[in-house]
């Protein structure tokens, strides 16, 4: 059925600090390792070794450089960018075959590769991005949220957590239920001030985004600048003892408009 | 978006089908039986034709053909599906009417409520296609309300200057003919420009500051990929909006002498023959244009600043 469900209680989801990313690639790379052998595998990557290698993967790393107002200095932020679960996604209904659907128990979007028709529309209707067309296989794939994994008991209790949040090596992703207004997601949400990625299309996306903080005094991080001369007896000492050990004719053949010996600053 | 030219015939050829099934519809409803059985069968076998080779190639766009029945099941949420239903829905219609207006079956009573009913899911079906496009939110120029008219427009135009066409083969060609493939080729040329008008001065609401949240000093820095990946080739086609302009020019070019040829041909029947390849290249131009044209959200999160 691609009719959406009622709204759950328990809305699972991922929270991305993009404070803390690194831009590492961790989490994409575990996830395509996961995914490749798990219920969405094999994701073949076509061309694999070659220059035109393409294939579905369910996060892509965007590095976004953000200028500030009135500051003349901008900083890099790392964007891991992949389904984020809404609550009202219009992939699911567009679905023509019933493939695409929202799972009425934690709200996880989930495709089921043996009905889809790879139609590709789910991913017109996706504004994110999210879904990508598996060449080899003739069906879309998306991001599980890996339910192979949150839900699997032969898993140790610490790895029953989406890969990518598993290899996150700085903690920037969080998993957990953003339905339930007590739980660490949310409170964290609430912290630091979380946020949707285009609101204003009403997609009501589950994932929520921390923004990165607030910069502090960069003053101090600009480069020290060399002293000034003093005309000491010490740097004349220092002046004739490296004209000293200049060889005259290397320096003026490495630097032929500087012959003089001087020392800069 | 990129325009796959399985999606562009599914469109146009169905399109044609409907408009021309509707208007063989509509002339039996008023008419009655059909002057010869060989004008019927001819006019509906290039209709239903022409119907299912967009349907067929519809399917050629899916990347799993034999799954395609399973896109009638959803009819509740999606307009593919509906599309679907209602293209099923309206064969047995339209055999049932064609049946009964090329007197293989002696029913004249049924003519007129068979043939109502056949030119009403033409439309359905037609509007359920442009629907497809038109509820997508992620692509502004396809979330307009102009589509689905323009869709219809288009689909009675080009059926239209076949009806034309075929009548004229049969020795059944009349003014009035021609008279309406004009008026509905005047119809989606006023219609296309107005579209042309609205999506190039419609305000680009969504930015790349709000997809990623980092405000208005943004930029792209660094690709996430280092090749092409299935998001860039089916959503960051230019070469159409690079040649919009002109590709505009043609389309209108097209549907002009279309007009022109109809006009003519009221003197030299002969002509509705050159007006059928022209609105053709017209109607072709036109969808691949549609879709070229396109832009999509997605592109916020690849460097563009507003969509």
């Amino acid at each position: 059925m691609t009719s959406l469900p009622t709204p759950s209680a328990k809305k699972l989801g991922l929270v991305i600090d993009l404070d803390t990313c690194v831009g590492c690639q961790a989490c994409a790379t575990s996830c395509k390792e996961w995914n490749a052998q798990g219920d969405s595998g094999p994701l073949t990557d076509t061309d694999p070794q070659g220059k035109n290698v393409t294939g579905p993967w369910f996060n892509r790393i965007h590095g976004y450089e953000v200028k500030e107002q009135g500051r003349d200095d901008s900083r890099i932020v790392n964007f891991p960018r992949s389904c984020l679960h809404c609550e009202e996604p219009a992939c699911v209904t567009v679905c023509p075959t019933g493939a695409s659907y929202k799972r009425a128990e934690d709200g996880i979007v989930l495709i089921n590769p043996d009905t889809c028709i790879g139609c590709k529309l789910c991913s017109w209707a996706c504004p994110y991005g999210a879904r990508e067309y598996d060449y080899t296989q003739g069906v879309m794939k998306k991001c599980t949220l890996c339910v192979d994994r949150i839900y699997n008991t032969n898993l140790e209790p610490e790895d029953q957590v989406p890969a990518c949040v598993k290899a996150c090596p700085t903690g920037a992703r969080h998993f957990g239920d953003l339905g339930d207004t007590s739980s660490d997601v949310s409170l964290l949400v609430k912290e630091r001030g979380g946020y949707d990625l285009l609101p204003e299309m009403g997609y009501k996306p589950t994932n929520k985004y921390l923004p990165p903080r607030a910069r502090r005094n960069t003053e101090q991080a600009h480069i020290e600048k060399l002293p000034k001369s003093d005309g000491s007896t010490m740097e004349k000492l220092f002046l004739w003892a490296d004209k000293l050990l200049s060889n005259k004719s290397a320096s003026a053949a490495a630097n032929p408009q500087d012959d003089s010996g001087k020392l800069e600053g | 978006m990129n325009p796959a030219y399985s999606v562009i015939l599914f469109t146009t050829a169905s399109g044609a089908g409907y408009g021309l099934l509707s208007l063989l519809a509509l002339a039996g409803a008023s008419h009655g039986r059909a002057s010869t059985q060989a004008f019927a069968f001819t006019s509906l076998f290039i209709a239903l034709t022409l119907i299912t080779i967009g349907l067929l190639s519809s399917t050629l766009h899916l990347g799993r053909p034999e799954r395609a029945w399973r896109a009638l099941s959803q009819w509740r949420s999606s307009w593919l599906s509906r599309e679907g239903v209602a293209a099923i829905i309206t064969y047995p219609i339209a055999i049932t009417f064609g049946a009964c207006w090329s007197g293989l079956v002696d029913a004249p009573a049924l003519i007129a409520p068979l043939g109502y009913f056949t030119a009403f899911m033409c439309l359905i079906t037609v509007f359920c296609t442009g629907k497809i496009y038109s509820s997508l939110k992620t692509i502004r120029a396809w979330d307009n309300p102009l589509v689905c008219p323009i869709y219809i427009a288009f689909a009675l135009a080009t059926g239209a200057v076949l009806t034309a066409a075929i009548a004229n083969t049969f020795g059944r060609f009349v003014i009035f003919q021609a008279i309406l493939a004009m008026v509905a080729i005047v119809a989606s040329s006023v219609l296309k420009f107005i579209y042309w008008r609205k999506i190039d001065n419609a305000k680009r609401s969504h930015t790349m500051a709000a997809a990623t949240g980092l405000g208005e000093g943004v930029r792209q820095w660094e690709v996430p990929h280092t090749s092409m990946n299935f998001i860039m080739k089916e959503m960051g086609y230019v070469v159409g909006r690079r040649h919009a302009r002109k590709l505009r020019l043609v389309v209108l070019f097209f549907l002009n002498l279309s007009f022109l040829l109809m006009y003519l041909s009221t003197n030299w029947q002969w002509l509705t023959y050159f007006a059928v390849p022209t609105m053709a290249i017209a109607a072709w131009v036109e969808r691949w244009l549609f879709f070229a044209e396109a832009e999509h959200v997605v592109g916020l999160f690849y460097g563009k600043q507003s969509a």
